[in-house]
């Protein structure tokens, strides 16, 4: 967009070095010269698209497309594998169990994130710098090591749990029994999450011009006032990205729940999510085609629901402007 | 300045109570963040005894310090595989980074500064795919680089962690704005060839959003799981996230002695983390602008 706007307006220093030259042929001739050498540029990330991203999603529905049975060998089944999947109880539990975990998931890590960043924006305090760093730290955490550190501080033998629970006379709960292991997953990935959504929150607020908050001051609006009516609207296009990020992160949650399970005795079942339940039927059953169908059916899921979202958000956002 | 437009005294004091109050928040918030960092800190300097029944309890040292004997078994246990694995990990971190990298602001360049046939589509497309669950390819992938005799190779890892679309994203919007198009004219006038112009007009240029992606793509490898460990079968390929994953599972089915490979799990995480939290807190003044990039739009 950007582009064609400024090549239609006319550009001083050219219009001097060549005053007698007709712009229009000039300026054809130059574009299809430089059209092949943007196809260069685009040319090496294209092969990495196509051979990692387009190849595997058509393989992916290829190959869900057919049924390995032992005694029929591999036959062509058509939709047969995503009928089976969408009325198959451990996918639609799995997916269900994401839906559920992303709706409390995401407004409490936004209402940590954003709390944060507002908080920050505020101050220049040396304190307020070194929280910003501190608050940030889990994202350089791998999720793997993130999820262990949690674990280890559930269990009641590692944990400090229950030491604090004792002085209070009562027993600590564990947070990835059958009733907690949902509370437990939340606190993983919020810890996990909020700091790298705050970064980028304060950033949009470091972006946004002074200069209003003061004509707002001058208007009588307060201290909150400013922050709910000027700062989180214009913010708003950051807040969508983060939703949308925590959506499609969450939806495909694994990592935590795959290195819990061990630990958890069992309340972290093979079908806990579907990137859970397809990594299995993949590896331990070897279940390739509808593994492959799991994935694509996750993938559509995933695609729909940030589709959704996003249509939503679009018109609540232009209402905001 | 608020003074100059409500008058009185007391206007004053909110503002006071406030900064209070915003620092007991930021106080809470960074011990609820650094708790599992301090317990793991302490808890690496303890040896089984203290880990289970320590002096000072699961949130401080124990009374006998035993972090250099941690560390000796950390890097000898089994062969020295955690070596190897921090090895591997760095090596898929670093060129999964830098090529990821390169790709994308070699593409970014390309969306955001020619013109050509197929440009928008393919900009749409690349838009779209960013909300592809990356997840979900992997055992597509998996099937696909199986037929070429290509799993349980580090390129099973390093190649599919190239493909970051959100990376070349960033790298449009940052170089549609951070190149003038005027100083890519000037230098075509002077008779310099296109790459010779990307390379010595639009790099110099880009510089922090190249670091940013570098640092997110290095980060994103680093820390991915779900792709190593559907790919590799073999431990001496894994990294460490991997390994330390098999490690945990060992000791919770009690495979391998029991509570010795508890500490060295402990350990190992800890000194996993290390190389990470350098580069963040060196990089700082780089990352934290450029992560707004994309919210520009």
């Amino acid at each position: 967009m950007a582009t064609t706007g400024q090549t239609a307006m006319p550009k001083p220093p050219r219009e001097v070095a060549d005053p007698g030259r007709p712009q229009r042929s000039g300026r054809r001739k130059k574009t299809g010269r430089r059209s092949v050498v943007g196809w260069l540029f685009i040319a090496p990330f294209g092969v990495v698209f196509l051979a990692f991203l387009v190849a595997p999603l058509a393989y992916a529905f290829y190959l869900s497309l057919f049924s390995k049975g032992l005694a029929t060998g591999t036959t062509f089944t058509g939709i047969g594998n995503y009928v089976r999947a969408f009325t198959d109880p451990d996918f639609l539990g799995g997916i269900w169990f994401v839906l559920r975990f992303s709706i409390v998931l995401i407004p409490l890590q936004m209402a940590v994130s954003l709390a944060a960043a507002l908080v920050l924006d505020n101050l220049t305090t040396r304190l307020a710098k070194f929280s910003r760093l501190m608050i940030f730290m889990p994202y350089a955490i791998p999720a793997v090591i993130g999820a262990l550190m949690w674990g280890f501080l559930y269990s009641p033998t590692f944990g400090p749990l229950e030491g604090i629970f004792s002085l209070f006379n009562a027993k600590a709960p564990f947070l990835l029994s059958q009733d907690n292991v949902f509370y437990g997953l939340l606190n993983v990935v919020t810890w996990q999450w909020a700091g790298y959504y705050m970064i980028i929150i304060y950033a949009a607020l470091q972006g946004i011009d002074p200069s209003i908050y003061e004509a707002a001051r001058i208007d009588g609006a307060n201290a909150r006032q400013v922050a709910l009516r000027i700062k989180v609207p214009m913010v708003s296009s950051a807040l969508v990205l983060i939703l949308v990020f925590a959506l499609i992160g969450t939806l495909q949650f694994f990592t935590e729940p795959q290195v819990l399970a061990p630990i958890a005795n069992g309340t972290i079942t093979p079908t806990f999510t579907p990137n859970i339940y397809a990594f299995n039927l993949a590896f331990s059953y070897a279940q390739f085609n509808y593994a492959s169908a799991i994935s694509f059916a996750l993938g559509i899921v995933v695609f729909i629901v940030v589709y959704v979202f996003m249509f939503f958000t679009r018109k609540r956002g232009s209402v905001l402007r | 300045m608020s003074e100059s437009v409500t008058p009185g005294v007391h206007v004053r004091q909110p503002p006071n109570r406030r900064h209070v109050m915003a620092h007991l928040f930021l106080v809470a918030l960074v011990l609820y963040f650094l708790v599992p960092i301090w317990w793991l800190v302490v808890a690496s300097t303890k040896d089984a005894h203290g880990l289970f029944s320590g002096t000072g309890g699961a949130l401080w040292f124990d009374q006998n310090l035993n972090v250099i004997a941690n560390l000796k078994e950390l890097f000898t246990y089994n062969g020295g595989e955690y070596a190897r694995w921090l090895g591997n990990s760095a090596l898929y971190a670093l060129s999964g980074g830098v090529g990821a990298t390169v790709l994308a602001v070699t593409a970014g360049y390309g969306f955001a500064k020619h013109r050509f046939r197929g440009r928008n589509l393919l900009f749409a497309l690349l838009l779209g795919s960013v909300m592809v669950p990356l997840t979900a390819l992997v055992i597509p992938t998996f099937v696909l680089l199986s037929n070429l005799g290509l799993t349980d190779t580090i390129w099973a890892v390093i190649l599919p962690s190239l493909l970051n679309p959100f990376g070349v994203y960033l790298m449009r919007v940052y170089t549609a704005d951070a190149v003038p198009d005027e100083l890519l004219d000037a230098a075509r006038v002077d008779g310099a060839g296109e790459f010779r112009i990307f390379l010595q007009v639009a790099v110099p240029l880009l510089r922090p959003a190249i670091v940013t992606v570098l640092l997110l793509s290095i980060v994103a490898t680093w820390n991915n799981y779900f792709l190593p460990l559907a790919m590799l079968s073999t431990s001496d390929k894994y990294p460490v996230t991997v390994g330390i994953g098999l490690w945990s599972q060992l000791a919770s089915s009690n495979n391998s002695g029991g509570h010795s490979l508890w500490s060295l799990i402990i350990i190992g995480s800890l000194v996993s983390i290390i190389p990470l939290i350098i580069a963040f807190v060196s990089l700082q003044k780089y990352w934290q602008g450029g992560l707004s990039l994309g919210s520009i739009d």
